[in-house]
């Protein structure tokens, strides 16, 4: 579901990337949460997510949900961050052939859909390999 | 706690029903369930369903199905937890008869699934995934599942003809069901070389979209002694666990916690270790996923899943034979009827009523059920007594 409250809310997380680090353990939450399932701290220091990874899993969308249609195939991976985090996103300007788990990337500000179900455009990160 | 049995089973076809909507099927197989316990009457009604908003377009189902099927005004519930709803239909259900809330309990399972478009259909189903982690970049189910596929192999070792063995496998068996909704045979080529979805999963890794219901009776089983009709199934284990549903948030993508988790307290609460399982039904929703699984219910070790089945270790006349019924590949994939239609499998079998595909010497079986990519499962643990 996309419409303007959700894709508002969800600003910090897909525009600018924003997690929280426990300030009790160091744990990383993306996206943030109330408490911390390792210590059961309630309580978190903004903090925002490296801009580099590696694929560790990948997968070519062939058959695509709605609002994504026209992008079939797409590439998709679950990327870890240098921090350690792990991120589920499309990898952008790559080749299916290209896709390997061990591939650098370098996270970006792209277009997510084309339009959600209220006219909305859902922008986001996407992972691209590094060149 | 009271001792809690099975005396009554009953299933609709599985398949593209038209002529049924989400009421009659379910109603058909709860008919069918009273009628094989020899009761008319029930105590209370819970029902599996995943999305009959999204599916049917219509909520408030447990008192619907409860009159539906003449027992207004007894309690009615809908309970969901994504695919494996019918698995906790029956756990839910299992709670009120141990208790001492009711007796005689119907637990079912349903789900209309071609009243919409394919389109509508993915979009349903995708609503058990992360939507603002998952889904809203894209990933659709076979997607999640072929991230797990990709990792699988890249650490184990795991070869893509091990992946179409499960389906192979699991067709086989279904062949000799008749309620199934796919009753042809496949090889391991056609599975290679079918349509691709999600690399490396292409459609015939992928379990249908189907419509059916499942529906079990159960009472406490000092009551099923006294019936007396028809091998008596107890209940000897019955545990549900949850994890992260977004798949990258788990510190392992190739390992089912949830299952493993439901699975150690179903083991502890019968008092048995996996080898003393006779067989299993599984939620082989995705081939990877019948991988994965067997590893997470210790029937074999961390990455061995592929290897067990290429081996045979699974087949119908394996050491352990998964998904004697065609599985979820086979049969067909009414996700809110799935948990329930694994205990039919399993009480059929144990009774020695399965026909043709009927295991031989079976007194103990293990059904798992699972939700999403894993972010939850319920395991139980049937004995014939």
């Amino acid at each position: 579901m996309l419409t303007p409250a959700i894709v508002r809310r969800n600003t910090p997380q897909r525009y600018r990337m924003e997690a929280a680090k426990c300030a009790k353990c160091g744990k990383v939450f993306f996206p943030p949460r109330l408490i911390c399932d390792a210590c059961k701290s309630r309580t978190f220091k903004p903090y925002t997510l490296p801009q580099e990874g590696t694929v560790v899993s990948h997968t070519v969308i062939r058959t695509a949900p709605r609002g994504f249609g026209d992008e079939a195939p797409y590439c998709m991976g679950i990327v870890e961050l240098t921090d350690g985090t792990r991120i589920l996103c499309q990898i952008a300007d790559c080749e299916p052939e290209r896709l390997e788990i061990g591939l650098k990337v370098a996270i970006e500000f792209r277009k997510i859909q084309e339009a959600g179900e209220s006219g909305v455009i859902a922008y986001g990160y996407k992972a691209v390999p590094e060149r | 706690m009271r001792d809690v049995a099975i005396i009554g089973i009953g299933m609709t076809d599985f398949g593209e029903l038209w002529n049924d909507s989400l009421r009659d099927l379910f109603v058909k197989a709860a008919l069918e369930a009273m009628d094989d316990a020899g009761v008319d009457h029930i105590d209370g009604l819970v029902a599996g369903c995943m999305s009959p908003g999204l599916f049917a377009g219509q909520e408030h189902i447990g008192s619907l199905l409860a009159d539906y099927l003449g027992q207004a005004p007894i309690p009615g519930v809908r309970v969901e937890s994504a695919c494996a709803s019918g698995g906790m239909a029956l756990r839910t259900g299992i709670a009120y008869v141990a208790s001492g809330m009711h007796d005689v309990v119907l637990c079912g399972g349903a789900e209309k699934m071609t009243d919409v478009s394919g389109a509508q259909a993915t979009y349903a189903l995708a609503t058990a995934a992360d939507q603002d982690m998952e889904a809203f970049h894209g990933a659709t189910f076979p997607g999640l599942y072929a991230l797990m596929a990709t990792a699988h192999m890249h650490k184990y070792g795991t070869r893509r003809e091990d992946l179409a063995q499960v389906a192979v496998k699991n067709h086989d068996n279904g062949m000799l069901n008749p309620h199934a909704q796919y009753r042809m045979k496949i090889t391991v080529d056609q599975v290679i070389n079918s349509v691709k979805v999600a690399d490396p999963l292409n459609i015939l890794d992928c379990s249908p979209i189907t419509d059916g219901a499942a529906a079990v009776i159960i009472c406490p089983l000092e009551m099923a002694k006294k019936l007396k009709k028809k091998p008596i199934v107890k209940i000897t284990g019955s545990a549900h666990a949850t994890d992260t549903i977004a798949l990258h948030q788990r510190a392992d993508m190739t390992w089912l916690k949830s299952t493993a988790d439901a699975a150690a307290q179903a083991y502890k609460q019968a008092g048995v270790k996996p080898s003393q399982i006779d067989f299993a039904e599984v939620h082989d929703c995705f081939t990877i996923a019948e991988i994965c699984v067997l590893e997470a219910l210790g029937v074999v070790k961390k990455g061995q899943g592929g290897k067990a089945t290429r081996e045979g270790l699974t087949a119908r006349d394996g050491k352990f034979p998964v998904n004697p019924s065609g599985g979820l590949k086979s049969k067909g994939h009414p996700v809110g009827a799935t948990g329930i239609a694994q205990i039919h499998e399993i009480v059929t079998q144990l009774r020695g009523d399965a026909g043709k595909r009927q295991l031989k010497g079976v007194k103990r079986g293990l059904a798992q059920n699972m939700g999403g990519s894993g972010g939850s499962a319920v395991v139980h643990i049937l004995e014939v007594l």
